[in-house]
């Protein structure tokens, strides 16, 4: 069952599906979130209540839901490398690890933005708000723990152990926060049953999110080619990548 | 067998002693921090009553981060932590004694102190009961949870920042649930489940962390 994987714990391997899955995730990035912000910002309706502001929805909930799925996805490729020795397992954690901490803080700051308008401050402690700063916490802790060590291949099993215990707590901390103080509404489309968003709202909203997903997914993808290239620097294969390269382009 | 363990337990017991100093500075620094805050906020009885949970929680956190770099680091200065994952004794089971021995050594007593600090801070016999209770389902959490962090941190030169950083945020739920426990007390109120989940956070890293600490100083030793 898991044969069709194995072959990518290869860099080389890995590095060729870098190339086949980066233009539909950025061709994937292009249409929806093109066409997600352009319809959630230029012709869905305004709330009868927050007016315009609400727009900011469009930004604020995609990265919301994805910096929380970014450190899942974190955390599972270090549970791959940890439990099969794949560094290029590793590779891929550290790809996630910044990304996702930039779309963290973007969830932040458009929250903090928005909030200043709807509830007339910028920052409360208010749940949501603690545990998504939490979580930016946790991925700073990782990047940090891995840029301490020399030796990347040991900073990755290093960095991959905390990335666990992080997702480990991240319920934790969630309900724990929930329990502690709550301001922010409750989820509204991540419910199974129906939404409590309006479907003019709802329909560009999961096209921004799909669109955020695409382009966390594109800028990881460039990130494992750089980080592959740059650990495997010696291989014949990236020697022989990088004088095509230099041919094709005349950049040498 | 089992008198190899007795053996590291007595070995690190020993140590512990000898080393005075670094197991006072933490509490030291405790109470220290915790004797600035009737001094930064005010002498009120009912503001230090309001904010000491909190603050003796606070304190005893980044305290036991202070001492926590003891738990392996000389150990894997001077080699010998690396002949006892090469000794064929279960370092799950040695990384166990270790942190109980930490835990003795270092959390203790941080409870003997508890009392003085909650007459610092004005609580009541309530409260201060619901703390010791916190405290003493929180603090072998601390070490365990720690244990792992510094096992990943120890090879690392100057790595008590890092610590900081890689812990505190793991350490917030205890901390919440800790001190709405305290909090609970001071207005009469039951506070079993806040001391449940808590335990049950520590039952939870009772099963996991012993691996994860033997795997992360695996990884240390590289």
């Amino acid at each position: 069952m898991w044969k069709w994987l194995h072959p990518y714990a290869k860099t080389e391997n890995a590095y060729a599906l870098c190339n086949t899955l980066l233009p539909w995730f950025w061709a994937g990035t292009c249409v929806f979130l093109s066409v997600g912000v352009v319809w959630g910002l230029v012709f869905a309706p305004q709330d009868y209540q927050q007016f315009e502001s609400v727009r900011i929805i469009y930004i604020h909930v995609p990265s919301a839901i994805l910096s929380m799925g970014a450190y899942v996805a974190m955390a599972v490729a270090a549970l791959v490398g940890i439990v099969w020795q794949w560094r290029t397992a590793f590779m891929t954690m550290i790809a996630i690890a910044p990304v996702g901490a930039v779309v963290t803080f973007v969830a932040l700051f458009t929250g903090a933005a928005w909030g200043k308008p709807m509830w007339g401050t910028w920052w409360i402690w208010d749940a949501r708000l603690t545990s998504e700063l939490i979580l930016l916490f946790l991925y700073i802790g990782v990047i940090a723990l891995y840029g301490v060590f020399d030796d990347k291949q040991q900073a990755g099993k290093a960095a991959g152990v905390m990335a666990l215990v992080g997702v480990v707590n991240v319920p934790i901390i969630h309900y724990s926060v929930v329990w502690w103080n709550t301001l922010h509404q409750g989820a509204s489309i991540s419910k199974v049953d129906k939404p409590d968003v309006a479907d003019p709202m709802l329909w560009p909203l999961l096209i921004c999110l799909a669109g955020f997903a695409f382009f966390i997914a594109a800028v990881s993808t460039v990130r494992l080619k750089s980080e592959i290239v740059r650990r495997e620097m010696h291989r014949p294969w990236v020697q022989k990548l990088v004088s095509n390269d230099g041919v094709s382009s005349d950049a040498i | 067998m089992s008198s190899l363990y007795t053996g590291v337990f007595k070995r690190d017991l020993t140590l512990a002693f000898r080393q005075k100093a670094e197991l006072l500075q933490p509490l030291m620094f405790l109470v220290l921090v915790v004797s600035l805050f009737p001094i930064g906020v005010g002498p009120a009885p009912e503001i230090l009553q309001m904010i000491g949970p909190g603050v003796i929680w606070v304190a005893a956190i980044l305290s036991s981060l202070l001492g926590m770099e003891r738990l392996f680091r000389d150990d894997f200065n001077d080699g010998s932590l690396e002949q006892l994952m090469l000794s064929g004794l279960n370092l799950n089971l040695v990384v166990a004694v270790k942190i109980t021995v930490h835990w003795l050594v270092s959390a203790v007593p941080l409870l003997l102190l508890s009392p003085l600090l909650s007459m610092f801070l004005h609580m009541t016999v309530d409260m201060y009961i619901a703390l010791l209770m916190t405290l003493l389902l929180g603090t072998p959490l601390i070490s365990m949870i720690g244990a792992i962090a510094v096992g990943l941190t120890v090879g690392v030169s100057r790595g008590g920042v890092l610590l900081a950083l890689l812990l505190i945020p793991i350490f917030i739920p205890l901390l919440i649930f800790a001190t709405s426990a305290v909090d609970s007390a001071a207005l009469q109120l039951p506070y079993f489940s806040q001391l449940a989940i808590i335990a049950a956070m520590l039952l939870l890293a009772v099963a996991f962390s012993p691996f994860a600490i033997a795997y992360s100083l695996k990884v240390s030793q590289n």
